[in-house]
């Protein structure tokens, strides 16, 4: 009996991945051709970022991906001094949530920004980006 | 079907390194809290126990307590909703006994956090929230709470120094409770002062004084009918209201970072529930994890307008003698928040005041309290209001 493959892309998300097997695997491969994407319910037509396999609004499981694109709109951000275990070598490195109208995405900001030019309201796009230690996160950056 | 009271409440102190096991740990809190009641384990006719489980080896608590603390044959059970656990425990307990299901129920919080380091700690917290979008990019509690600061500031014009005055406000009680684990004061030149590691960014805006510190510790509540409080209890405290919450757990679900929307939510069935509005309220404990996080949570309970929880703190209003003392038993930043046993704990400060057993911290003749308790960043909130009669 051969081993069964077993779909686990998803622990290439982020610097540490605590999941390794979803219904939206996908998104990695995507991320890996540089394309950050979310899904949109077939049935009713709503739009989830994160992606999602399942539709709580109309309980199907049947999405399309989109991309998201364009630029979004800082709301929060926080710049951690000290990370979690197995993060070290990142820091410091600043996490946010932008706005991209319709739907909202939490991520890192791009290292290269400096501190005094991140301000709540600035513009900023999302682009895939790979880790130093190979796996794959995505990053706000300036448009 | 009659009222429901808390008739027992009791605590371990806070303290890094309890020098036991989990069960241990939980005797000292239900000792503590038996010996408040007066009742014994007979009267007990089931129990609640209430944690985050991902600090302990032993699988299941609720078992081991029950055997270690003589609460066989009586059923028990485990219950978490992060740093909300235990005020979940108190409503369900409410629930148990207003269904007639039980009579007393005994509601026991705990937490062990310190047999693991503090970044492991954190890594543990963090998985609190989104461990499939989030925590990838390294996400940790203060950083969280650390977003809704750094909004609320930009947008309400809130300062750094706004921050330092809750903690400030901690310490002034911290050093005169017993229980608390960070006794010393804590002042407005410590921030302003590189040197001092009160001053420390540990994730901006959010410095070491603004957060809280882990702890292990342990809570119990009695809570049982109208009739038996009437029967066992010396000192009944009512429960008068009770809302609960939840928001989506990823950043991208909010539509907010300048307010808690789940306590917004909770506070106002808590007050329907009660019948009472903000202003009846004489005493209040607010889950001040980080202090934004009592910011956040004098606006969301309606003891401020958006944006003018600045003016409570800078005008002392939430001091021991201003018109809506909060957290006069140091708060979470002082006696620090072992997660499963901290909602217990904010009730128990609540009852002693309604009591008026509250000694150094007594606020004058108050009548009805009210604790806010969140469960990660704002993924939980349980508003419960107590009254004297």
């Amino acid at each position: 009996m051969g081993k069964r493959e077993v779909d686990d892309r998803f622990k290439k998300f982020g610097t540490v991945s605590f999941t390794s097997i979803t219904k939206t695997n996908d998104f990695v491969s995507q991320l890996e051709q540089g394309k950050i994407m979310g899904t949109q319910c077939k049935g009713c037509g709503l739009r989830f970022f994160p992606p999602r396999a399942d539709c709580y609004q109309c309980m199907k499981s049947d999405m399309e991906w989109f991309e998201v694109s364009g630029t979004g709109k800082l709301l929060a951000f926080s710049k951690l001094k000290y990370g979690p275990v197995g993060f070290e070598g990142d820091l410091p490195y600043c996490i946010a949530v932008v706005d991209y109208g319709g739907c909202k995405v939490f991520g890192r900001i791009d290292k290269a920004i400096e501190d005094r030019d991140i301000q709540i309201g600035m513009e900023m796009k999302a682009v895939a980006n790979t880790l130093p230690n190979g796996q794959l996160n995505y990053i706000f950056t300036n448009p | 079907m009659g009222k429901v009271a808390i008739i027992g409440v009791g605590q371990t102190a806070f303290v890094r390194g309890y020098p036991g096991s989990i069960r241990e740990l939980a005797f000292d809190g239900f000792k503590d809290c038996m010996a408040d009641a007066g009742i014994t384990v007979k009267d007990i006719d089931a129990s609640i126990v209430c944690s985050a489980p991902e600090y302990d080896k032993q699988r299941s608590p609720s078992g081991v307590f029950a055997e270690y603390l003589g609460l066989n044959p009586q059923p028990t059970f485990y219950l978490e909703s992060l740093c909300s656990s235990s005020t979940t425990g108190l409503k369900l307990a409410y629930s148990m006994i207003k269904s007639g299901l039980h009579d007393v129920v005994a509601v026991i919080g705990f937490q062990k956090m310190s047999e693991i380091s503090s970044a492991e700690s954190q890594e543990r917290m963090g998985r609190g929230t989104d461990v499939q979008w989030e925590s990838p990019f390294g996400t940790m509690m203060p950083a969280y709470y650390a977003m809704f600061a750094g909004a609320y500031m930009e947008k309400y014009g809130a300062t750094l120094e706004d921050l330092a005055l809750v903690r400030v406000k901690a310490s002034t009680y911290g050093q005169i409770n017993e229980k608390a684990v960070y006794r010393k004061a804590v002042t407005l030149e410590m921030f302003s002062d590189p040197e001092n590691p009160m001053s420390g960014p540990v994730s901006s805006p959010l410095r070491v004084g603004d957060c809280c510190a882990n702890a292990d510790g342990c809570s119990c509540l009695i809570v049982a009918s109208e009739e038996k409080a009437k029967e066992l209890g010396k000192k009944p405290v009512w429960i008068l209201g009770l809302g609960s919450a939840s928001a989506p757990v990823n950043m991208a679900g909010r539509n907010s970072f300048t307010t808690l929307e789940a306590a917004e939510i909770a506070a106002k069935q808590a007050y329907k529930m009660a019948g009472i509005s903000p202003k009846d309220v004489d005493v209040a404990e607010v889950h001040d994890c980080f202090t934004i996080a009592e910011m956040l949570a004098y606006e969301a309970l309606g003891f401020a307008k958006p944006g003018e929880a600045r003016d409570l703190i800078r005008g002392r209003e939430t001091y021991r003698e201003g018109s809506i003392p909060v957290n006069v038993d140091g708060g979470l930043l002082s006696k620090g928040h072992p997660i499963g046993a901290t909602g217990g704990s904010q009730v128990r400060t609540i009852v002693q005041q309604l009591r008026g057993e509250a000694g150094d911290i007594q606020v004058k003749d108050p009548e009805i309290g009210l604790v806010h308790n969140i469960g990660g960043v704002g993924l939980y909130a349980n508003v419960t209001i107590l009254g004297r009669s």
